[in-house]
């Protein structure tokens, strides 16, 4: 008889050899729940090694999604389940395991090489390691050698269909359906019917060795989450990030030129613009980061939306041409989403420790705007915001995304369409007397976007100082101070399009969390729990690093102490500082590649009060 | 380029409608004056409208060269221009674009940039000036010096050996290469209009006297005394000849070109000029015809047709909006694997 048990929310992570499919496996498993109507989080984990040797600890890759019939907001601090498709993986993340947490074990892979290979010196499963683990043995590679007897694939195809077996097994461990899956697998290998029937094979006897096992643990299930109606799909925040990119071409009625080299973990926004250029979008893989970006400041030359995407390393090189579009006064929008730092640093791991560089990254007094996505799906709003910014002020915007995410998913709930933001975009088409292309609007600062193939307003711009209003060479010392001033007073002239920001909890007290960017969902998650037991807490997150909102300063001053967690060494810390005397601020800073858990910002929070 | 209706709405131009009024700020008796004059000259042949003709370029003596041309023009960053003139030309590829460089800008700092904007094929003309030094940094040996050049930053003579513009864009697959000299007007203007006729990216190296700090660098093979026997014309479908008598003429030897006594050629046979020659090899061993061994060549080294990179990708657009439909924003976002949260009780 089948034990059945309800639970709110579970947190499981596959982990396996890079060469394993965890993330496929991961990735289902998070389509399978979200239609299942869940809440759902992930976080993908991999090495930057396409294929470090097998079975070694380098190799190790993960996914650890939580599913919910609650709202939540991160993809769990530690996992309630692990799977684990070889000794390596087990080495890496089993530290992460609470005690009396399930792990389910490929028992296949524990050969004595393997467990060599991945510093084992005696056998994990035979010793006392996992003691304090409810263990659950499967032999994942012969089960699934079985069920896939009659197959006419090889060998080693066949055992490339055990991830399949585990995800069948997980499926029927939480009462999830195998139909997504089984319709995936169909149309991803549509041209190879042996590949898609071996697949499906290994699923459902995954699934059923679960129904047929008397040692299994019992079966857990989970409610739909009562989240607000809607229309949702499930989305990572690159998908969002290019499908804000689609939005703005569409809504404008422009062209978008994506000027990109491809860099880790920026290049799958690449991928899906280069499946949608019905939409008015020309993709072009330049030949260095710098080409990328001058590429799409050219098409912002020509009246079109030039978009660059990058990560830290690219911002470096891009940074030369940024300043040529600051001074230019033309619109671009560079997309950096970040990953661990300096130089190479963590490819794909993830960090936000680049604000100070995009804020100050260039020579001369050199403002930018920018703008920070804090979840997933919001991506698609703030890439579009960012769009906004650069059109109406003619100017550079830097939309900061990182690594959690742009990999990692969540349920969206999809915009009326007919609600989206208007993008007022005007090009002068003549003018009275000889043309001014730096004679200002005089509410936004912004220089009329005039286009080459306009007659009567040939002009020339460039990187050399500009006299005010007629936009000639000046060398002119007043005129230089003059137009300093004007390009700083542009950015902050950017505040008065952009939303107050907002208090979660009291309005005052004795203390705010300060987040910005990726860290959204660990401090909203600890605050509100930590509420909820009556501590008295807020927070604030930010989406606009700058300008500011203007009504940050009140908010600051109207807390004891502002605490800012950052996956960097204090950023927005010592702006903070610096911006608004008096304010008492700490920070709570991690810089390990990966995101906070709850638990790291509810202690400080609690050491705090 | 242009409409009938679009040239008939203005006047045929004059010189003087391609001169922008700014101030000219190079030095009396520089190169680039003369090169300024035949471009303003030769665009006032065309019909294609003014507003039409966008100057890109990047740092140096030369990039000054948008400011006094009556277009729309864009002084950018230090061997960037290619790049800046890629991403204008792939959304308005109905502009003529002219990329103005130097020796320093487009083969040092701007090297990697005008590879790429020449093998992909974009329809660019970009224009290299080169003086081999550098002017505005007031006189250093650039990538096209001469090995030994003592300057400033090479007392004891620089120990580069010097790179040759057009065998990179003949590395490149360039489509249109060619070379002129600030001296003679006549010859670039006849080059440069080609350039802008030609589809696809046109390469033009123009050797242009720098007269503070690289004074007549070229003199040797162009000046008026001994022009006629230093440098040979080329001349699409005519054999290679030079000389005053035109007496002299280019035969090959193997792998190598020779100078023969047109009059004495026996059993060899004088090169015929083939612009269209479909393989680089014919121009590559033209670009190696250096003075003293050999007069240098100017003209047109290659002229072949090749899609052009903003052609191919118009096409790309075309055949996927063909297929796929005009993209409908509401049916990208709204995908099949959406799902529907109900309110509550309903």
């Amino acid at each position: 008889m089948v034990i059945q048990k309800e639970t709110e929310s579970v947190t499981i992570r596959f982990a396996g050899d890079s060469g394993d499919g965890m993330q496929l496996t991961g990735d289902q498993f998070t389509d399978t729940s979200a239609l299942m109507g869940n809440d759902i989080a992930t976080l993908p984990d991999f090495p930057a090694e396409i294929r470090a040797p097998q079975g070694t600890l380098p190799g190790v890759s993960s996914f650890q999604i939580q599913f919910s019939q609650n709202d939540i907001y991160t993809a769990g601090d530690s996992p309630d389940v692990l799977v684990v498709m070889n000794p390596a993986a087990l080495k890496v993340n089993l530290k992460d395991l609470d005690s009396g947490g399930l792990l389910v074990v490929n028992t296949d892979s524990f050969a004595e090489e393997n467990l060599k290979k991945a510093g084992w010196k005696s056998n994990p499963l035979e010793d006392n390691t996992l003691k304090d683990y409810s263990v659950l043995r499967v032999p994942f590679s012969s089960l699934t050698k079985n069920a896939l007897e009659n197959s006419k694939i090889k060998p080693t195809e066949i055992d490339r269909c055990k991830n399949f077996f585990a995800l069948g097994l997980m499926f029927w461990v939480y009462g999830r359906t195998l139909d997504h899956t089984v319709k995936w697998i169909q149309e991803k290998f549509s041209k190879k019917p042996d590949i898609a029937e071996a697949n499906i094979l290994a699923l459902k006897a995954g699934y059923n060795y679960g129904d047929i096992t008397e040692t299994m643990p019992p079966r857990t299930l989970i409610k739909k989450a009562e989240i607000e109606p809607g229309t949702y799909r499930k989305i990572t925040g690159n998908e969002a990030t290019a499908l804000g990119i689609i939005a703005a071409a569409t809504l404008t009625g422009k062209q978008v030129l994506y000027g990109s080299y491809p860099i880790t973990p920026a290049s799958n926004i690449l991928h899906e613009l280069a499946k949608r250029k019905n939409f008015n979008i020309k993709t072009f893989q330049a030949e260095d980061e710098i080409a990328a970006c001058g590429a799409a400041l050219g098409a912002s030359f020509g009246g079109h939306i030039g978009v660059t995407a990058t990560s830290g390393p690219g911002v470096c090189l891009k940074s030369e041409m940024i300043n040529l579009a600051v001074m230019a006064e033309l619109p671009l929008v560079i997309l950096n989403i970040q990953r661990g730092g300096p130089s190479t640093g963590l490819p794909t791991k993830t960090e936000q420790s680049d604000l100070l560089q995009v804020l100050f990254g260039r020579n001369g007094d050199s403002p930018v705007a920018v703008v920070a996505a804090s979840t997933a799906a919001n991506c698609f709003d703030y890439a579009l915001e960012a769009i906004r910014i650069a059109i109406e002020y003619m100017t550079p915007v830097f939309f900061l995304s990182d690594g959690t995410l742009a990999n990692g998913s969540e349920p969206w709930q999809l915009p009326d369409i007919s609600k989206l933001p208007k993008i007022k975009i005007s090009h002068p088409t003549t003018s009275d007397g000889p043309f001014l292309p730096f004679v200002r609007n005089e509410k936004t600062l912004a220089r009329p976007w005039a286009i080459p193939g306009t007659k009567g307003l040939e002009h020339r711009i460039g990187g050399i100082e500009k006299a005010d209003k007629t936009g000639g060479v000046s060398y002119d010392p007043e005129n230089h101070h003059r137009m300093t001033l004007l390009r700083r007073e542009k950015i902050k002239r950017i505040a008065d399009s952009i939303p107050a920001a907002q208090v979660f909890g009291d309005p005052k007290g004795k203390l705010l969390v300060l987040g910005w960017g990726g860290t959204f969902g660990a401090i909203y998650a600890a605050v509100s729990e930590l509420r909820k037991t009556g501590k008295k807490v807020s927070s604030c997150h930010l989406n606009y690093l700058n300008p500011f909102p203007k009504n940050l300063g009140e908010i600051l001053r109207s807390f004891e102490t502002i605490l800012v967690p950052e996956l960097n060494m204090g950023q927005l810390l010592w702006l903070i500082r610096g911006e608004f005397e008096g304010i008492h601020a700490v920070g709570l800073n991690k810089v390990q590649g990966q995101p906070f858990k709850i638990k790291e910002i509810e202690q400080k929070i609690e050491e705090l009060l | 380029m242009t409409t009938p209706e679009a040239a008939a709405a203005h006047l045929p131009y004059t010189k003087d409608d391609f001169v922008s009024g700014q101030d000219v700020r190079w030095c009396p008796g520089c190169g680039d004056y003369s090169i300024l004059s035949v471009m303003q000259r030769t665009l006032a042949q065309f019909t294609t409208p003014r507003e039409n003709h966008v100057f890109i370029s990047g740092i140096g003596c030369s990039s000054r060269f948008p400011y006094y041309m009556n277009n729309y023009g864009f002084h950018t960053i230090h061997g960037r221009a290619p790049a800046i003139a890629t991403g204008l030309k792939c959304v308005r590829p109905e502009l003529t674009v002219w990329v103005i460089t130097g020796d320093g800008d487009g083969l040092s700092i701007g090297g990697n940039h005008l590879i790429h904007a020449m093998r992909r094929n974009i329809g660019l003309n970009i224009i290299l000036v080169n003086n081999q030094i550098y002017g505005l940094t007031k006189g250093q040996y650039s990538p096209t010096s001469e090995i030994g050049k003592i300057t400033k930053s090479s007392p004891l003579g620089t120990i580069d050996y010097p790179i040759n513009p057009l065998c990179i864009a003949i590395a490149a697959e360039a489509t249109f290469i060619a070379r002129t000299i600030d001296t003679d007007p006549r010859h670039m203007g006849q080059i440069l209009a080609r350039a802008a006729q030609h589809k696809g990216v046109s390469f033009v190296e123009i050797y242009q006297n720098c007269i503070i700090f690289n004074k007549d660098a070229f003199v040797s093979v162009t000046g008026r005394e001994t022009r006629d026997d230093r440098a040979i014309y080329l001349e699409d479908g005519k054999p290679l000849v030079f000389g005053k008598e035109k007496n002299k003429g280019i035969t090959l030897d193997g792998f190598k070109t020779e100078i023969a006594d047109t009059s004495r050629l026996g059993d060899k046979k004088l090169l015929v000029h083939k612009e269209n020659d479909p393989s680089p090899n014919y121009a590559y061993l033209l670009t190696q015809m250096r003075y003293p061994e050999m007069p240098v060549p100017f003209g047109v080294f290659r002229c072949i047709e090749k899609p052009t990179y903003e052609d191919m990708m118009a096409d790309q657009i075309k055949l996927v909006t063909e297929k796929k439909g005009k993209g409908d924003l509401k049916s990208v976002l709204y995908t099949e694997d959406v799902w529907t949260v109900e309110k509550k009780g309903s």
